[in-house]
């Protein structure tokens, strides 16, 4: 096999030495191929790495055109036109159909090499004046085809450019030299590595094509988790760090008496109003209430007791079984605190519990029927409004959120209540992040808890904090069907602390 | 939350100081108010209704605050301010005082039998040469509103008539008569109107149209007339023009009617709390004898004041401070409960006065003091709890298979449990019938009709929802479904499923099929055997005939797989075949 354009070139170099140079349209002529072809090896040898190195240069080339390549042929037409007449000359006429035409004839007449005699018999006639000439135009451009352009004075080779005998070319070319891993032995570079070369040991004499690093990779073939529920799982995490147990909230539809009456939220208040909560058409009614404590309910919501005067109004058995699907989760820290209860020694627990509660809202931007609330409890003997301060800090300190006061606030089951606020950085504001308190006796006492038990509460919804971690401003974009699968994809993991 | 608009400049004129508007800030935040917004009637029009129509309306700055839903003493600026004054000390608490005239002088309000069916409770009060300016008689109005959205709910449990006495002669009556037999001059109205006539005048009122159903359609409707058959009100909808009260009027009649005794008599305590500091003999109020049915008569107002002992401790031991009697006593009386050490230090007496109808328990008290002592102030402490944590095994399982699903490759959803009758019935081509569904009675819109009772609507959506996104889609949920069950306390039950779907140009059935062997295998249940899961060919409305099976597992059918029907996916507004699979993971807890 002929050795390639590129070994040639190779080989070229190595008999120039380590600090010669060469140019490419050199290099061209020396090995005889047209001065593309050698770019084209030129930059194959590049892309091996530090074979070569290669400079751009752009230089001047002069080049005869079609009709300077006649002339160098054939002569200049003053000079074919002047050795074609003779001595005694010719009438203007004859002479102009001498080769050389009348672009030879206007050419010697301003070299003055012939003129015109008006005068003549016959009309005018075209005399030689002097005896003979020397063509130095087709001698020029032979200097230029030659290569010594150089060699011709700057002023014919601009009278040559002008007369569209010369051409003046940019050419771009290259100053090659060895590069610092000069070799003469090229191979075409490998681009992956392969069980081949790993079993014959060939990769540690192959070359391999360099990898481009500033571009993306292949992104994985992946399913993906949802970012609410990503966060969702955080604070699981969160709680079971603090040493909370889940509380069961798998059940959307509850009664009136669990979600409100149970609470100690009495039967006229506006949350119980169909423009606030969905209420069930099938089955419209729990089939039952627990018995004994349902009644113990319905006094201290009508008379009061336990130290309360309680609301003083006609409870309604009918009102307390209405179903609803739940308005808040506290309907089942609720059950799960009557359970408590019913234990035969009171033992201290910390519950919580993460999920889906519904509201009969008019929807927009931040509001949805839909959504989960984050709930924390914890029972024992003697708490006080500081520990549910500390606990607080404790819980928002892991959610990253460090700078908190509480603001009083109601709740219908809690008193004392407590707003939790944050300081909000981009806002630069005092934004709420949650809302607290201590259970009502009223609502522990008739369900048979111990008197000096005190149970501290604390809720969030969990929409809120996830629409911050992740710049969400649109909830109905982060939670149901037309949600944006592309975000999903894109979500990164949940760290709330960091 | 109630939202009272106040006027910067009066309030900081009645709270003798002004303050900037961080400073007032802070003043609510501390109380337990929250200055919601400072704004103006022009701001307010203009974000309503452009700023054309906002061209001339006063740009006295406006502040709103939210009051707690329970605070019915701080729903108007003289309560707002008093609470203020007396909790920064500036001023001492009010007394109020009930003036009862001699035998024979005092009105009278005669309850007749005909309004047990319709609204049976009225109280009533009298305040005597009160002096009204602009602002007080706006801020007199304003009060009842506020209480009328609130605590009256509506004017369902109670409703209010203020009327100037001097136009009126007592007794009063409050009865009930057939609507064709009550006929009067509605307020600031022209002429004269059958009560059917009013409720036909008011159907397109903008506010009071929102009060007709409580009594139309009854028999017979409220009225109160004076002793001359002069209409004083057609409760809960409309006062009489005759008796109504202007900037001159020196003695205004009050009266309370409703459904709900206990919140009329705290309504009408509050209206003379209020507006009994503008009478010639400040905070006295004039009693009114109110005659039942039966004869029995009842003295209004109650203006009642009570007194709870609490134990320092007490409220220390709820709050985790440590404060000496004398220095709770004097955080109470800053919250408007006068508090006074007794015996040997061993007990607090509190006086709750008829302002604080939300003070029913020794806890309520114990907020006060937080409250005055100051949430902020208080040491936080980690209690000592120790317990040890549990993971709810549903739950457990649940977060488990989530992880399993999307490293099989499958994206996660989060769809509504809330959907409509025909995602779960009619697009899956099933009766709503067979669904076993619960159903909500007051829907705002069809897309809350039912629970769902399958996962599969709310993924076939979110395909549709996302057609741009590259094929194929491979997403999955696992959340709750909600079926009747009239075993349970409450007749319905949840169920978690899972549910994943393939979506692509051709069904890739083999692929649902190998998520499924896929969850069984980390699920620990071999193909087929005694404890093993098989698959049977089954028929399902929603799967292409004959590309649908049934999935068994741990002795029960657990959920089915196959090719959703073509039907199935046109009505899904999709394009694409797709395959599913949803099964219950209960069993496997």
């Amino acid at each position: 096999m002929a050795p390639s354009v590129a070994e040639r070139l190779l080989e070229r170099l190595d008999r120039a030495g380590a600090a010669a140079g060469l140019c490419s349209l050199q290099a061209a002529a020396e090995l005889g191929v047209d001065h593309q072809t050698l770019v084209g090896a030129v930059k194959s040898l590049q892309a091996l790495g530090e074979v070569i190195e290669a400079e751009p240069r752009s230089a001047t080339r002069w080049e005869l055109s079609p009709e300077g390549e006649e002339v160098l042929r054939e002569g200049s037409p003053e000079v074919r036109l002047f050795r074609s007449l003779p001595e005694e000359g010719l009438p203007q006429a004859e002479a102009l159909k001498l080769p050389g035409g009348s672009l030879g004839f206007s050419k010697a007449m301003a070299n003055k090499w012939v003129r015109l005699d008006k005068g003549a018999a016959g009309g005018p006639r075209v005399m030689p004046t002097v005896p003979s000439v020397q063509d130095t135009v087709q001698e020029h451009l032979g200097q230029v085809r030659a290569g010594g352009a150089q060699a011709v004075p700057e002023r014919d080779r601009a009278e040559l450019k002008r007369r569209k005998l010369l051409l003046e070319v940019t050419l771009k070319s290259y100053w090659i030299r060895q590069g610092s891993a000069f070799s003469t032995a090229v191979a075409r570079p490998e681009t992956e590595l392969t069980p081949e070369m790993i079993a014959t040991g060939s990769w540690r004499r192959l070359p391999f094509k360099p990898y481009n690093f500033s571009s993306l990779g292949l992104p994985p073939a992946c399913g993906h988790l949802h970012p609410l529920l990503k966060v969702r799982s955080e604070l699981r995490q969160i709680f079971l760090e603090m040493g909370f147990t889940e509380m069961p909230t798998d059940n959307f539809v509850e009664s009136s008496f669990w979600n409100f009456d149970a609470l100690f939220q009495p039967q006229q208040h506006p949350a119980r109003d169909q423009h606030d909560t969905f209420f069930l058409l099938d089955p419209a009614e729990a089939p039952q209430l627990p018995p004994g404590y349902s009644s113990k309910v319905k006094k201290v919501h009508s008379q009061g007791g336990y130290g309360s005067q309680g609301y003083r109004y006609e409870w309604k058995v009918e009102e307390a079984k209405k179903n609803l699907l739940r308005t808040h989760t506290t309907s089942a820290s609720a059950r799960a605190l009557f359970q408590l209860a019913r234990q035969e020694k009171f033992t201290p627990v910390k519950y919580f519990s993460i999920d889906r509660v519904f509201r009969n809202e008019s929807l927009d931007a931040t509001h949805l029927a839909e959504f989960h609330q984050v709930e924390g409890v914890v029972a024992d003997r003697g708490l006080t409004l500081g520990h549910l301060m500390g606990t607080l800090r404790q819980f928002f300190t892991k959610l990253g959120i460090s700078q908190l006061r509480f603001k009083p606030a109601y709740n219908p089951y809690t008193e004392p209540s407590m707003e939790v606020f944050s300081y909000h950085e981009g806002l630069k504001k005092w934004v709420e992040v949650g809302n607290s308190g201590v259970f009502r006796p009223e609502l522990l006492l008739p369900m048979g808890l111990p008197e000096n038990v005190t149970v501290i509460a604390w809720g969030l919804s969990l929409e809120r904090p996830t629409m911050i971690k992740y710049g969400i401003k649109n909830i109905r974009e982060l939670m149901g069907h037309r949600v944006n699968l592309q975000m999903v994809y894109d979500s990164p993991m949940c760290r709330l602390d960091v | 939350m109630p939202t009272v608009s106040v006027k910067r400049e009066l309030l900081f004129r009645a709270l003798g100081r002004s303050y900037t508007d961080e400073e007032f800030d802070e003043l609510c935040f501390e109380f337990g108010l929250e200055l919601d917004e400072i704004t103006s009637e022009k701001d307010i029009i203009s974000k309503e209704k452009g700023e054309e129509k906002a061209k001339g309306a006063s740009d006295v700055v406006l502040y709103k605050i939210d009051v707690p839903a329970n605070r019915y003493d701080l729903l108007c600026l003289e309560g707002l301010v008093r609470g203020l004054q007396v909790f920064k000390e500036r001023i001492n608490i009010p007394r109020f005082e009930k003036i009862i005239p001699a035998e024979g002088e005092g009105q009278r309000l005669i309850i007749t039998e005909q309004t047990a069916q319709i609204r049976p409770h009225a109280v009533a009060a009298v305040l005597r040469n009160i002096t009204f300016t602009k602002e007080r008689y706006d801020s007199f109005i304003d009060l009842q509103e506020k209480l009328h959205q609130n605590i009256c709910r509506k004017r369902a449990l109670v409703a209010i008539g203020t009327h100037d006495l001097d136009t009126i002669t007592g007794p009063f009556t409050f009865t009930a008569k057939a609507p064709s037999e009550i006929k009067f001059k509605p307020l600031n109205q022209s002429q004269e109107y059958t009560a059917p006539q009013i409720m036909d005048l008011y159907r397109t009122d903008s506010h009071l149209r929102h009060y007709l159903h409580l009594i139309e359609n009854k028999p017979r409707y409220p009225v109160i007339y004076d002793s001359n058959g002069v209409v004083l009100s057609m409760p809960p909808i409309i006062n009489g023009d005759h008796t109504k009260i202007s900037l001159n009027t020196r003695n205004v009649f009050i009266e309370c009617t409703g459904t709900d005794i206990t919140k009329a008599k705290i309504v009408l305590d509050i209206i003379v709390t209020m507006f009994s500091e503008y009478c010639e003999k400040p905070f006295t109020v004039e009693a009114v004898e109110v005659v039942y049915p039966n004869g029995k008569t009842h003295i209004y107002p109650e203006l009642a004041y009570r007194t709870e002992k609490v134990k320092p401790e007490y409220i220390n031991k709820k709050v985790g401070i440590s404060e000496t009697p004398s220095n709770l006593a004097k955080l109470l009386t800053r919250m408007c409960l006068k508090s006074h050490v007794t015996g040997n230090g061993n007990h607090i007496e509190v006086e709750i006065p008829p302002t604080r109808a939300d003070i029913i328990h020794a806890c309520d008290i114990v907020e006060d003091a937080a409250i005055a002592y100051g949430y902020n102030n208080i040491q936080m402490v980690i209690p000592k709890t120790y317990t040890i944590a549990n993971q709810l095994p549903l739950n457990k399982l649940s977060e488990l298979l989530r992880l399993d699903m999307a490293a099989a490759g499958f994206t996660e959803a989060l769809t509504f449990a809330l959907c409509s009758q025909e995602d779960i019935a009619d697009k899956l081509g099933m009766d709503i019938s067979a669904t076993n569904a619960v159903r909500i009675a007051n829907p705002k819109t069809a897309e809350f009709q039912v629970a769902r009772t399958t996962l599969l609507p709310g993924l076939l959506k979110t395909i549709a929802s996302n057609r741009k996104m590259p094929l194929p889609l491979k997403l999955f949920e696992i959340s709750d479904i909600v079926v009747k069950d009239p075993n349970t306390d409450v007749g319905a039950r949840n169920y978690r499923h899972l549910c994943a779907i393939y979506y692509n140009k051709s069904p890739g059935f083999e692929i649902i099929h190998g998520l499924l062997d896929r969850i069984m295998q980390v699920l620990e249940v071999p193909p087929n055997g005694e404890n093993g899961y098989t698959i049977k060919a089954a028929e399902g409305t929603a799967f292409f005939p004959g590309r649908c099976a049934e999935v068994f597992a741990k002795g029960q059918s657990i959920g089915k797989l196959g090719v959703v029907h073509p039907d199935v996916i046109t009505k899904f507004e999709l394009t694409m075949p797709c395959s599913v699979l949803e099964i219950n993971i209960e069993p496997f807890v």
